[in-house]
């Protein structure tokens, strides 16, 4: 008994230590055209621990992001820390295009480090990009995620995206009692914090374009109202309580009207809601479900889901003409539609015969294709350098987030060692 | 919530209160109390008086019963729906006319239909296809003589199911409206 006693006080000793414990990633498929790049772990010059291993977060950043093949550092012939120091034949037998030495040092006072980073070129053997940043001893994780961003632009030509943060919803049952929280975390799922907690249901976390506020809807008096969340100061302020539906938030390219569904006229229809005069003008007008309307970058557009042929499909509307014009018909399951950043593609979800996955299509309907392959995927969130989404899923019974690339290339997992993760929603660049 | 349903359960037999108390939190009682319900209602009215005459005493026993009856139909406060489905079934026209006449003979009792969905889909149409199942039962009493001013609805989509796991058994419990006084 005395034994068993110990043995659950072991257990809920550590679940307290791991109810919030972060996201871990869990890589499932690569590209096949993946970049080889070594990352060769970065020199301590200070005569300190370091808080974060800058080479390592480096590494996992670019494998995970399936555009990149990292070679394990007990496969390196040498571990050079500076340019000079980069024997090139050496990596090119090991197969790299690229490498990135780097080293670390720190003030006197040991209060701040200075991290030099130089990525070589091994075929045309020339340094590509170079810097010495500085960082408090809070911020090495962030200055990682800054490295891998460069590096990921300085090869690949597109802006990096690791550097953003990833908002989502955990839920935690214990017994009757549900425990919602709205979290923010770093795109690879670390340091996360709590936005908001609730007994009550949230969903729907939507960023806004300027990346201080969070808009979403939350059962906190028992029915849906939607609020807005500074996520620096953590105010909160509830935008709307009408009677029904408050649902599906969205912020305006913008910043200034909010494109959300309400049921107040009848049934769930879609309405740009003006933040500053608090006005409402009614985008959609049918006695079939409209929601989860979605803007387009520039503004003008909105995709949504409607019902109005009998199933969900997806709609497109110009919001001068408001002519909605159906561009899904593959399928009797086709919803949340979400704009590709460049307006080029929608992402959505996609029920096949049986399953739910998310799918892509050009924004006039054509060249429909599956990404994801588990059966009851939702939320689609795209990465503000497009190259990713990032959705809701379920694995072993539990609600977990998973990351697929736009081409449906590479994959992988984040999944959550404590309770359900939902709802996720991709950060826009945060400088 | 709970508490208003505790409260009324209690003017009610225990079978009705032991549904009432679980209809949010388990499916498990819930399909146990049910056919307690049903047993009840056909063992009423056994007792006669003989005293009065035959035609008092089936008079009274087929009014008994019928109360009975209809005080039974109003226990089932769960309605079930097909996939993306929100129309009433069959099975549940009797039951609902059940709550109807209660709530026109009682103007001031009021409920609030519950709309829920599966797990499958989005959340946010779920939520929409919630609040359609819980009108499409608000326009059945409607039709049945029911004041709007007595009803209220709301979705909770696929945030609350009844039952948890990813299987049609599952799924069908949490297609559902919970009529709650």
């Amino acid at each position: 008994m005395l034994l068993f006693l110990f043995r659950v006080f072991l257990v809920s000793a550590f679940c307290v230590q791991a109810v919030y414990a972060e996201l871990r990633i869990e890589i499932t498929k690569g590209s096949d055209d993946a970049v080889p790049i070594a990352v060769v772990p970065f020199t301590n010059r200070t005569n300190l621990a370091l808080p974060a291993d800058i080479a390592r977060i480096i590494d996992a950043n670019l494998l995970r992001s399936g555009d990149f093949v990292t070679l394990p550092t007990n496969k390196m012939l040498s571990l050079p820390d500076k340019s000079g120091d980069v024997y090139f034949r050496d990596w090119k037998m090991l197969g790299q295009s690229f490498v990135l030495v780097g080293q670390v040092s720190s003030d006197a006072a040991g209060r701040r480090f200075h991290v030099q980073y130089e990525l070589m070129d091994v075929y045309n053997q020339k340094r590509v990009v170079g810097e010495l940043i500085s960082s408090s001893t809070t911020g090495m994780r962030q200055l990682a995620h800054r490295i891998s961003d460069k590096i990921y632009e300085a090869i690949t030509g597109v802006r990096g995206a690791f550097s953003t943060k990833i908002a989502y919803v955990t839920l935690d049952l214990k017994g009757d009692d549900a425990e919602y929280r709205l979290q923010l975390a770093d795109a690879d799922g670390q340091r996360s914090k709590t936005l908001f907690k609730s007994a009550k249901p949230v969903l729907s976390p939507s960023w806004s374009n300027d990346a201080t506020r969070i808009a979403y809807v939350s059962f906190e008096s028992g029915r849906p109202a939607i609020y807005i969340q500074n996520i620096k100061t953590g105010k909160r302020k509830q935008i709307t309580n009408f009677r029904g539906l408050n649902s599906s938030p969205m912020w305006s390219p913008d910043d200034k009207k909010l494109l959300m569904t309400l049921s107040k006229d009848g049934n769930a229809e879609i309405y740009s809601y003006h933040i500053a005069s608090a006005s409402l003008d009614r985008l959609t007008n049918h006695y079939g479900i409209d929601t989860e309307g979605s803007w387009s970058r520039d503004g003008r557009r909105i995709v949504f889901t409607s019902d109005r042929s009998g199933t969900p499909q997806i709609y497109e509307m110009d919001l001068v003409e408001r002519r909605p014009e159906r561009l899904t018909f593959k399928g009797r399951y086709n919803a949340r539609p979400r704009f590709s950043y460049d307006g080029e593609k929608v992402y959505f979800v996609h029920k096949s015969t049986r399953d739910y996955h998310i799918a892509s299509m050009n924004a006039d309907g054509t060249d429909q294709y599956i990404l994801t392959d588990t059966p009851l995927d939702e939320s689609p969130s795209v990465s503000p350098n497009g190259r990713m989404i990032i959705y809701a899923t379920k694995r072993n019974g539990k609600g977990v987030l998973g990351v697929v690339s736009v081409d449906g290339d590479s994959k992988y997992f984040l999944p959550s060692s404590h309770g359900e993760v939902r709802e996720p929603s991709w950060s826009p660049f945060l400088n | 919530m709970k508490l208003e349903a505790f409260k009324h359960g209690l003017a009610l037999v225990l079978a009705t209160t032991v549904l009432v108390g679980c209809e949010t939190t388990s499916t498990s009682d819930q399909e146990s109390a049910e056919p307690t319900a049903e047993q009840g209602a056909q063992t009423s009215g056994a007792a006669g008086d003989e005293q009065l005459t035959e035609q008092q005493l089936a008079e009274q026993k087929a009014q008994a019963q019928a109360e009975k009856e209809q005080s039974a139909m109003r226990e089932v406060r769960t309605f079930y729906f097909d996939l993306d489905q929100s129309s009433v079934k069959a099975e549940f026209r009797a039951p609902l006319a059940a709550h109807a006449s209660y709530l026109v003979q009682n103007p001031s009792a009021k409920i609030v239909l519950e709309g829920h969905c599966d797990e499958r889909g989005t959340k946010e149409y779920n939520i929409a296809l919630g609040e359609r199942r819980a009108n499409s039962v608000a326009q059945f009493l409607k039709v049945n003589g029911v004041s709007a001013s007595q009803i209220e609805v709301v979705s909770y989509g696929e945030e609350s199911p009844a039952v948890a796991g990813s299987n049609e058994t599952a799924w069908s419990k949490n297609r559902r409206v919970v009529l709650q006084y």
